[in-house]
């Protein structure tokens, strides 16, 4: 199998390049991953990151082909080759295809990503039906993996600004909990040309999402609650 | 070399190190967390099925009852004292997890909702419990999550891929600190402290096969170990019993407690056979065993009769796609196989390390000594899976790690606070002190090498795969002993082919093999020298359990020696559950 890589070593290259790697083997149930360590075997060199290897991490988001993905889940025999392998886009790259995660994590940070609840904690856990705890899914199990906010031209665009979808589905996740005592404050920190309203729907997002995650919903559903408040 | 200074340095962003941090901090103490992963990476993001507490929400409950399946779960190896804190304490750190915002299922009348897991009894060993408190099967990930979410908001300093190097300890063995070297710029970084915690998390990658991620390598054990702290009871690693088969990745416990149930090449639920009353939900090590034997006696599934099949789609769609979503993605995507219509190939592979760095129950490390065998090390901690409390003894129950995590990230934190007040000061760090560590940095900037990394490192987990997996002899140990001899050795001449100083992974990785190198030889020595099976660890020439000699803890030394201590079989205010034959 023929790979492209994306190579770049900050203390040694005066500029990022493509370096070509061949793998004798079948693709078989192998994972793009087993493909990477493979190659790390032959020539340590390559920076990649990786931890968990069943796509709970969220360390191995790279651009595969030109689409955003975990490489742990991409099985390789769904790859045309050669298989071009870049940095997430968007991120300043550190060095090969690690990419600088902050910009990102500063945006996640800044919606204050954590319940709000001022009421002295009961004796026991608070309660919360069913058909409210539903309402979390699809939003709590968000990885922080990048895939969907380097995929979003408003955020290339606007880093420091824009919060990016994987940002604003985790505001979603608190306004929609019920123990959630905040959604106010919530909606006024993101009532801003920016923060919120770079979002043009474009849905990069959520085609590019390896956890099935619908950013775009939840940014609509937020919309939504901000129009709702101001009639 | 840059020096920071803390009151605090805990080593490890995992559940464990996290919830000492968020402690620590909202206390208003400098607190420096350094983790070689961003903090929702470490592996406890992938813990599935639960948190285990006596909280009663779906069958009446009582913490002595979670005590009693505890000490027995542990092959009456567990400390008694350590176990009765741990489950007392369950109820509450787990709705404090609630209050904190972790998204637990819930139950209709709105409460935590709780599901069966193995070994959990009522009233002393009668009808199976349902104790393990679940976010559907992403329990872990929605805990690491709120923990990290929490630190945010508690302002805790961390040091985002920096890996630990090595101790930092004065010439009286006080803990000053730690040297780490920070991954994106290639420099070492010296975090002073007034205490330190070990938060390392497991070591499953001695393994071949392993349910582990690629950071579980045991640092905190390296680290200890070279700090001349022997490690804890490191011949007990639990096989779980349903990794998917080629692939490792697990399926939690959490299938069997929802219903679901293991088959054999005949189609016959053979752990009727070996545990009748509690059958596919007896202790982990007895089902692993069980899979092992049938197998081994060629009664496993496929053409080559090498697993067997976790059956489940009887339990049903709705289910299935409520409680068990992750385990249906992981089966699709690693077995192959949707589990809502075929059942799941599985095999026994290794999961958890049941030993680890020493401690008393308030997670200060504690060492053979002068005054006994329990002397505590000033400053020194250690939580979470690095750690031997020992509340898992010979083999540990589902869910009850996630718990071992939050009651002893608190104890710890509570005991450091105390330490705290008592030593405002810290003794100055001696010149030589970071010495250990910057000559282990500088061993891998040798250009010269006969061996590569990768191959000593695929090697090692072959041996410690084939010579000491689920059943072991004496023969076999011993071989596997001189292999791994051989193997250390060809890892003092490798060397690594990348010398960047911006994050160098090769550089990672080698530091990472020695750690494992550490954990392998304490795992295999401990053993060799222990001639008796009890919980995971099974010897076909020693197959029974035997009180009367090795009713004790193991510690093993870097230098190959061991030594032995008692076990703690008096708790703190109960009276003790004394040793007797285990049947599930
Ligand atoms: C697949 C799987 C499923 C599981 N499911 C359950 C379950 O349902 N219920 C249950 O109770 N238990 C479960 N367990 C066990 C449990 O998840 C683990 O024992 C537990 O999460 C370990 O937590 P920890 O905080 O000790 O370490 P970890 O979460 O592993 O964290 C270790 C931390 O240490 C850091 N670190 C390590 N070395 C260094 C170094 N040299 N320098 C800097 N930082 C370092 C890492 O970056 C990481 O932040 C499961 C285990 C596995 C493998
Ligand atoms: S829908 Fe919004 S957030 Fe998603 S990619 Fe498009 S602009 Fe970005
Ligand atoms: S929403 Fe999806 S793509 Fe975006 S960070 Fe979360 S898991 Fe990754
Ligand atoms: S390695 Fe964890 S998501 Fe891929």
């Amino acid at each position: 199998m023929r790979f492209s890589i994306y190579r770049f070593d900050p203390d040694a290259d005066a500029s990022p390049h493509m370096k070509d790697y061949e793998l004798a083997l079948e693709a078989g149930d192998m994972m793009l991953l087993d493909a990477l360590i493979l190659i790390k075997a032959q020539d340590d060199s390559l920076s990649l990151r990786k931890s968990c290897r069943e796509g709970v991490c969220g360390s191995d988001a790279m651009n595969i082909n030109g689409k955003n993905g975990l490489a742990c889940i991409t099985p390789l025999s769904s790859l045309k080759e050669p298989i071009e392998l870049r940095p997430l886009p968007g991120l300043p790259v550190i060095r090969d295809l690690v990419v600088d995660m902050e910009p990102f994590f500063k945006q996640y940070r800044s919606i204050k990503p954590y319940l709000i609840n001022n009421d002295p904690p009961p004796e026991t856990e608070r309660l919360q039906s069913p058909q409210e705890r539903a309402e979390l899914d699809g939003l709590y199990e968000c990885i922080l993996c990048a895939c969907c906010t380097t995929s979003c031209p408003s955020f290339w665009w606007n880093p420091e600004k824009f919060v990016g979808p994987a940002g604003l589905l985790q505001a979603w996740r608190f306004i929609a909990d019920t123990r959630d005592q905040a959604t106010s404050e919530r909606l006024d920190d993101l009532e801003d040309p920016y923060r919120l309203f770079r979002c043009h729907g474009i849905m990069n997002c959520v085609d590019a999402c390896p956890k099935g995650l619908n950013p775009t919903e939840a940014i609509g559903k937020i919309k939504g609650m901000m129009v709702r408040r101001t009639v | 070399m840059e020096r920071r200074k803390f009151d605090v340095a805990i080593i490890g962003a995992g559940g464990a190190g996290m919830r000492a941090a968020l402690q620590l901090s909202s206390a208003g103490y400098k607190v420096a967390v350094l983790s070689k992963v961003f903090p929702t990476r470490s592996h406890t993001v992938a813990a599935q099925g639960g948190i285990t507490a006596a909280l009663g929400n779906v069958t009446e409950d009582n913490w002595l009852w979670h005590m009693y399946d505890t000490v027995k779960g542990s092959d009456y190896l567990g400390d008694q004292d350590a176990i009765e804190y741990m489950c007392r304490m369950g109820p509450q750190v787990v709705y404090e997890m609630e209050h904190f915002g972790l998204p637990f299922s819930r139950l209709e009348n709105g409460k935590i909702y709780q599901r069966p897991f193995g070994g959990q009894s009522r009233n002393f060993g009668g009808d199976q419990a349902a104790r393990t408190c679940a976010a559907a099967d992403r329990t872990g990930h929605a805990m690491l999550h709120t923990l990290y979410q929490r630190n945010i908001q508690a302002k805790t300093h961390f040091f985002v891929e920096f890996l630990a190097i090595d101790l930092v300890r004065d010439a009286e063995g006080r803990a000053l600190g730690v040297v780490a070297l920070d991954m994106e710029r290639g420099e070492p970084l010296l975090v002073e402290a007034r205490a330190t915690l070990l938060a390392t998390g497991g070591a499953g990658r001695i393994f071949q096969a392993s349910t582990n991620a690629f950071i579980n390598t045991g640092d905190g054990l390296g680290m200890a170990s070279r700090a001349g702290i022997p490690l804890e009871d490191m011949e007990f690693w639990q096989f779980h019993p349903t990794g998917v088969m080629g692939a490792g990745v697990l399926i939690s416990e959490g299938v069997r407690g929802e219903g679901g149930y293991l088959v054999n090449g005949a189609g016959e639920r053979f752990m009727e056979r070996y545990a009748p009353h509690a059958r596919d939900l007896a202790g982990r090590d007895v089902v692993a065993r069980a899979i092992a034997i049938e197998i081994h006696e060629g009664r496993g599934c496929g053409s080559r009769k090498d697993h067997v099949l976790l059956k489940l789609d009887h339990i049903g769609k709705d289910e299935i796609l409520d409680k068990l979503p992750g385990i249906r993605e992981i089966a699709l995507k690693f077995a192959h196989v949707d589990p809502l219509e075929a059942p799941i190939p599985v095999v026994p592979t290794a999961h958890y390390m049941m030993g680890g760095i020493p401690t008393h129950y308030r997670g200060q490390v504690v060492v053979p000594a002068r005054t006994g065998p329990e002397e505590a090390v000033p400053g020194l901690y250690a939580i979470g899976e690095c750690a031997c409390v020992s509340v898992h003894g010979a083999n540990r129950l589902g869910g009850n790690s996630l718990l071992d995590l939050l009651v002893f990230g608190q104890a710890a934190a509570e005991h450091i606070v105390e330490f705290l007040k008592e030593n405002p000061t810290s003794p100055p760090i001696p010149r030589e002190g970071p010495d250990l560590a910057l000559a282990r940095l500088a061993r891998w900037e040798r250009r010269e090498g006969t061996e590569r990394v990768a191959d000593v490192y695929r090697d090692m987990q072959g041996i410690m795969q084939s010579h000491c997996g689920v059943f072991r002899r004496a023969e076999v140990l011993e071989e596997g002993i001189a292999k791994l001899e051989e193997a250390r050795q060809r890892l003092d001449r490798a060397a690594i082919g990348d010398h960047s100083k911006v994050f160098n992974t090769a550089r990672v990785e080698a530091l990472e093999l020695e750690n494992l190198m550490e954990v392998a030889f304490a795992t295999i020595r401990s053993a060799a020298a222990r001639t008796e099976s009890r919980g995971a660890h099974a010897r076909d020439d020693y197959p029974e359990r035997d009180d009367r000699n090795w009713l004790k803890h193991t510690l093993a030394h870097r230098d190959g020696t061991i030594d032995y201590k008692p076990v703690r079989l008096k708790p703190l205010t109960v009276s003790s559950f004394p040793p007797k034959t285990r049947t599930y």
